[in-house]
């Protein structure tokens, strides 16, 4: 994490055009990055929760969706900050990536909400692993809708040639990457361990009684 | 063939419930109609036509709503959703069958707020009412599952639409880009794509959300 953040904020070259707030670009994009892959996670450990029918995935699932919520409010604050220093709005429409993010992190909290709203059970876990699973199905379809209904100008980094970066940005994007990952997978194994632990509780207080 | 004979008899049924009680379809049709001249009196003098066809569009998605959000509670409350779980029939039917009853309302509802749109704001042309038609089996297919899952909750009136909204997002990308846009069949091509995604998905998982 600190080799990240020093990387980032010291040894990469600034951007000619952009100065100093294209440094934010390793946080932002990383944090993005691990988003989709812990809902992908998530969708993933939902769909062995349907197939399987172990009661761990339910947990494991809902605690990745969580982080990957986090990580997108994460990207929402950042991907703000950036539009504000570059283009000199808080918000804009007309950035697919900041619009898809909108939509999915109002989706997950839908997901929250169900799973508060429903009793704990085989239900709720088969009904949230359902959700989750139309979550991965929504982010492909959401990114075609948003880009048939706007204009394309956020800057486009990843093409069909491969990343437009020199060398030097391109490592320190790779560390930040890194870093963000391994940041969210010990995120995931605490609350995992916390929930498991609760749970544990829960179970032995009502043997007890 | 025993499969469609079995949807058949579900919609059937649904049809007949509401022919009997008159609980969602009346209160659809007002709805609509209000939304319309509401929306007279939200848009400013000269807001311009695209703006009354994406209001239409939140008329709709609405409308279609409160549909759905009656769809399973003469089931929970009389429990009679046990029984067609336990009924020697494929689950995804009771799903077929409840989207079908639905898709019908809406149309139904349609047909008096369509023209009331043409003779209230602005015409319709071809496309713009393909996109509605295409964008209707989306949201009662992937309304009646999210429907089902919500009636087990304890808000389930409040759940309904938090649960659907985000998912209609790209269906109103579609309805309303194939009403105003100038080469329609990229949008309805995208809506028919949604249409058969989400309606796989919703067949293939409505069995894991109603049984026990």
């Amino acid at each position: 994490m600190g080799l990240a953040l020093v990387l980032a904020l010291i040894v990469a070259p600034e951007d000619a055009d952009q100065g100093i707030s294209q440094r934010i670009f390793y946080i932002h994009v990383p944090i993005a990055l691990t988003a989709y892959f812990c809902f992908g996670l998530g969708a993933i450990k939902a769909l062995l929760l349907l197939w399987r029918g172990e009661e761990r995935y339910d947990l494991e699932s809902y605690v990745a969706i969580h982080q990957g919520t986090i990580f997108g409010a994460l990207t929402l604050i950042t991907g703000s900050i950036w539009a504000r220093a570059s283009w000199g709005v808080w918000w804009t429409w007309s950035s697919n990536q900041l619009v898809l993010f909108l939509v999915l992190f109002l989706f997950y909290c839908a997901y929250f909400m169900l799973r508060f709203s429903l009793e704990d059970g085989p239900r709720r876990a088969r009904s949230s692993a359902v959700y989750a699973l139309f979550g991965v199905a929504l982010i492909p379809v959401s990114f075609l809708a948003i880009r048939l209904a706007s204009d394309f100008i956020h800057p486009t980094v990843f093409t069909r040639d491969g990343p437009q970066m020199s060398g030097s940005m391109f490592a320190t994007f790779l560390v930040c990457w890194g870093a963000v990952t391994f940041l969210a997978y010990v995120l995931y194994r605490v609350e995992l361990a916390g929930k498991r632990l609760d749970a544990d509780l829960r179970e032995l207080r009502e043997v007890l009684q | 063939m025993t499969y469609l004979a079995d949807v058949a008899a579900l919609t059937r049924k649904d049809l007949r419930v509401e022919l009997r009680g008159r609980d969602t379809l009346p209160a659809m049709l007002l709805f609509v109609l209000s939304t319309l001249v509401v929306f007279h009196f939200a848009l400013p003098e000269g807001s311009g036509e695209t703006a009354a066809y994406g209001l239409l569009w939140v008329a709709i998605v609405f409308t279609a709503l409160l549909g759905l959000a009656r769809a399973w509670v003469p089931e929970q409350e009389h429990r009679v959703l046990d029984g067609l779980v336990l009924a020697p029939c494929d689950r995804s039917a009771i799903w077929l069958g409840k989207t079908l009853a639905t898709l019908v309302f809406l149309l139904a509802a349609q047909a008096v707020a369509l023209p009331a749109f043409v003779l209230f704001f602005e015409p319709l042309d071809a496309a713009a009412l393909g996109g509605v038609l295409l964008a209707d089996v989306g949201i009662c297919a992937v309304g009646s599952l999210m429907s089902a899952m919500a009636v087990a909750g304890r808000s389930r009136e409040v759940l309904l639409p938090l649960l659907v909204l985000p998912l209609a997002i790209p269906l109103i990308v579609g309805g309303v880009g194939a009403a105003v846009s100038a080469e329609p069949e990229r949008f309805l091509l995208f809506v028919l794509l949604y249409d058969a995604v989400f309606a796989v998905l919703s067949w293939a998982s409505f069995e894991y959300v109603v049984t026990e």
